[in-house]
């Protein structure tokens, strides 16, 4: 016979889980789910939301895209190429194997060999061991970015993964994309890919003064955003990423539900190509063209106000962010300037642009196309899929170009970097410049940003850069789109969500 | 012994047709787009991409590539899923039993409510029930099927909250690793909206096939003929004169089997069901190529072994009906 204590404890028990349970367990639904559970093998969005869930990074962002310790307790300056980091004492993997200071190198190394990440770690040279919790890392010149670099750096289990297998595999399987053992609040125990994954909490989180309180988390990709939002609003999960502008306000009048949002850092933009279309290498028909595209009415009417209107590439709180650039519209002006330039009756032109890439692409292109008709550009417009929109831009297939840009960095000169530094094969600098703008003082200044660390000095050469581009009018600047979490009231998600739209979810406290 | 004879002419048909359809398959998988593009970061440079392509082997010349793609098919390998690592055809056995659930929720109440419709409308032309059952079809035929998908999501989802709006819900895995949802409540639940939503496209069009049909037995002479001889009007309608609709019924049954594939590809997406046809519209996104080439090779498989069936059915309805090929 059972001891009637053992009942009453089983029922405790029984009746515990259903009332603790509830406030503790997390649905939430994104538009896709991670790739693979490697941290290594591809540099995206969603590689980075699972990283900050699994694993957890010797530094990270906050809210007010400063830095907070994690896993690095602080880092040094030795000179101008060595920087310190001092390793957090007592971590575990959720292996067991405690972290050293080899697992942070292992990592390391391992960030220099995935073809995704070697080009952020690039500027990397060595990372040695000075003792057990403490490493150094060489750069090739003064790193102003190497707290930027840091943040990318999560260290993984280097015998755990060594004794399965470390493999880095773009295609095919290997150990690292299903199996996992980082540092991180969380733990999987449970995938199926593109239906569900789930996570429970790591009993031995190193962060015990971590306010998060979910226990279990599972998340359900709904690719769908009309479902994804309907999901939210049934109630069937607590929290969803992205919220689609169309939706915005349903969510926020739902006495249940919450919208939280911030202004983006991905910068939408049109290229001019200089070199397919002459008409576009004078540098009025280029100002013409950015006086004639209506962006703040574009983002009121197509992005239902749902993006900030840009002037620039650098969004605000970027060290090359020039608060007096101002976005330009005058059709009037627009009409002196092709007058000026010798096109008075206007040029005919080709554009592309993707339907599924950035929200509501293809809508901003066709508003672009009808407002640049009003000053005699007479562009003809193809649209198609981000899979084949993509080897037509490599191929620069057509005059104007549309390319949304996100720094991996989070830094200005990553921008000037890819998309308007003069295009090089062998240094790979200018890669996304479809436009093939070149201008030497733009790549000197930016090269030199690179090197410099006098954080005033580097702002000031960044913001230069923002200027001449904005006075050339290298490209035409749209606006940077703004990011949208919904949530069932008592998330406290607005806590634990950033610009860089990785949330926090071991933070993440629920409130009844 | 003509059944075997007309099997493995079957087979050699369905070995012809998935050989066109992988060729055809593999011609366009350049224009789907750059996988590459799917499998890396933005910031990854040309070159980096390129040797990639080159380790992949998708540099190759066009029959360099697709003679290795058959060699391996043959032996039952259709490649490797870009984005789930595994071999593809795996992936979409993992995802099959979705899908047929999905689509047998839908046959279920398409047929329980098209053949007594088609009937009642048949025989009580002007009834007030009977032109409320006409508009209706009208009205569905018309409406497409991801309308109707969201607007139930909204209503029964989220407005009413009766039913869940996405997912399969608990599922249980029979011994043979397939994955059901018939047998649990939750599972059930979950079918509901889907299935209707795939049934709209083909109830309105068989109940008015049904209903055609029927009211041109009901014309016949052998039906005059049975009346005369005094049988049950019962016998009359549901014997003789509704198992002579049934041979075309079948047939655009088979032919249609083709659009509720089609269709799966809508619904499972409005309703994040996890099968095949979700699944491919993932892979078109994410230039899977392997697995788009293997789906639509499948998809071809069940397309001949539908019609096989179909023809076997006819020999049941009416006996009178040879298989094809048969000596008369």
């Amino acid at each position: 016979m059972i001891p009637l204590r053992k009942i009453a404890a089983a029922t405790a028990v029984v009746l515990g889980i259903a009332t603790m349970a509830p406030a503790q367990t997390l649905n939430f639904a994104y538009d896709a789910d991670p790739v693979s559970l490697d941290p290594h093998e591809q540099l995206s969005g969603g590689t980075l939301q699972l990283s900050h869930m699994l694993f957890d990074p010797l530094v990270r962002w906050n809210q007010e895209l400063g830095f907070d310790p994690r896993l690095a307790t602080s880092c040094k300056r030795i000179d101008d190429t060595t920087v310190r980091f001092d390793l957090r004492h007592g971590v575990k993997f959720h292996s067991g194997n405690p972290m050293t200071a080899e697992d942070v190198i292992w990592t390391i190394n391992r960030l220099k060999s995935s073809p995704d990440f070697k080009g952020i770690f690039a500027g990397w040279v060595s990372a040695t061991k000075v003792d057990e919790d403490t490493i150094e890392i060489k750069t090739d010149g003064p790193s102003p970015l190497f707290l930027n670099t840091a943040t990318y750096v999560f260290p993984m289990d280097s015998k755990f993964y060594e004794a399965g297998g470390a493999e880095i595999a773009k295609h095919g399987d290997s150990f690292a994309s299903q199996h996992a053992s980082g540092t991180g609040p969380f733990i999987i125990t449970q995938r199926e890919q593109g239906v569900r994954v789930v996570f429970e909490r790591n009993p031995n989180y190193w962060d015990t003064k971590s306010p998060g309180n979910v226990q279990k988390a599972v998340l359900r990709p709904i690719k769908e955003a009309p479902t994804r939002v309907a999901a939210l609003l049934a109630g069937d999960v607590d929290f969803i990423a992205p919220v689609p502008p169309t939706d915005l306000d349903r969510v926020r009048n739902n006495p249940n539900t919450k919208l939280v949002t911030m202004p983006g850092t991905r910068i939408i933009t049109l290229q001019l190509n200089e070199k397919r279309n002459p008409a576009l290498a004078n540098k009025k028909v280029r100002q013409a063209i950015v006086y004639a595209i209506n962006n703040e009415g574009i983002v009121k009417k197509i992005m239902k106000g749902f993006a900030t209107p840009a002037a620039q590439m650098s969004p605000k709180g970027y060290a090359g962010h020039n608060p007096a650039l101002k976005p330009r519209y005058d059709v009037a002006k627009a009409k002196a300037l092709m007058a000026e330039a010798g096109y008075p009756d206007g040029f005919k032109t080709t554009m592309m642009c993707p339907n599924n890439r950035y929200v509501n692409d293809f809508k901003i292109c066709e508003a672009a196309s009808a407002m640049l008709a009003k000053i005699g550009i007479e562009v003809d417009l193809t649209t198609m899929p981000k899979a084949q929109y993509w080897p037509k831009f490599d191929e620069r297939a057509a005059d104007i170009m549309m390319i949304g840009w996100h720094a991996d960095t989070e830094d200005s000169a990553n921008f000037s970097e890819f998309l308007t530094m003069t295009p090089n094969a062998d240094t790979g600098r200018g890669q996304y410049n479809s436009g093939n703008y070149s201008n030497p003082e733009v790549d000197r200044l930016t090269l030199a940003s690179l090197t410099e660390t006098d954080p005033a000095k580097r702002a000031a050469m960044l913001q230069k850069v923002e200027q001449i581009l904005y006075d050339d009018a290298a490209y035409v600047p749209l606006h940077w789109q703004n990011l949208a979490w919904g949530a069932r009231k008592g998330v406290m998600i607005e806590d634990v969500v950033n610009v860089m739209n990785f949330p926090y979810l071991g933070d993440l406290v629920i409130k009844k | 012994m003509h059944i075997i004879a007309f099997l493995i002419r079957r087979a050699v048909q369905a070995v012809i047709v998935m050989f066109v359809i992988s060729l055809i398959g593999f011609s366009i998988q350049d224009n789907l787009g750059d996988p590459l593009r799917e499998l890396v970061g933005q910031s990854v440079s040309e070159e980096v991409r390129n040797e990639m392509r080159q380790e992949m082997g998708l540099n190759d010349p066009f029959l360099v590539q697709y003679s290795r793609f058959i060699g391996k098919a043959v032996q039952g390998d259709l490649g490797t899923s870009y984005f789930f690592k595994r071999p593809a055809l795996d992936v979409i056995m993992d995802k099959f039993p979705a899908t047929f659930e999905l689509v047998l929720g839908a046959v279920f109440i398409f047929l329980s409510l098209s053949i007594p419709a088609g009937i009642y409308c048949a025989i009580h032309r002007d009834s007030w029930l009977t032109r409320i059952i006409m508009s209706f079809s009208i009205l569905g035929i018309s409406i497409p099927v991801f309308l109707t998908a969201i607007g139930m999501v909204w209503l029964f989802g989220v407005e009413l909250g009766w039913l869940p709006a996405f997912g399969r819900g608990q599922t249980v895995e029979l011994p043979w690793g397939w994955d059901t949802g018939f047998l649990t409540w939750e599972g059930i639940r979950h079918l509901i909206l889907p299935s209707i939503a795939l049934s709209s496209i083909m109830l309105p069009l068989f109940i008015r096939l049904i209903r055609a049909e029927m009211m041109e037995a009901m014309g016949t002479d052998y039906v005059r003929f049975a009346r005369a001889k005094g049988l049950p009007e019962r016998r009359v309608r549901y014997v003789h004169a509704f198992r002579n609709t049934l041979l075309p019924v079948v047939t655009v049954g088979g032919l249609m089997v083709g659009t509720l594939i089609a269709y799966t590809i809508l619904t499972e997406t409005v309703f994040q069901w996890p099968g095949m046809g979700f699944m491919f519209l993932e892979a078109v996104n994410r230039v899977d190529t392997p697995l788009i080439i293997a789906y639509i090779i499948v998809v071809g498989l069940i397309f001949v072994v539908v019609n096989t069936l179909v023809d076997f059915l006819y020999t049941l309805i009416n006996p009178m009906v040879k298989l094809p090929g048969a000596k008369a």
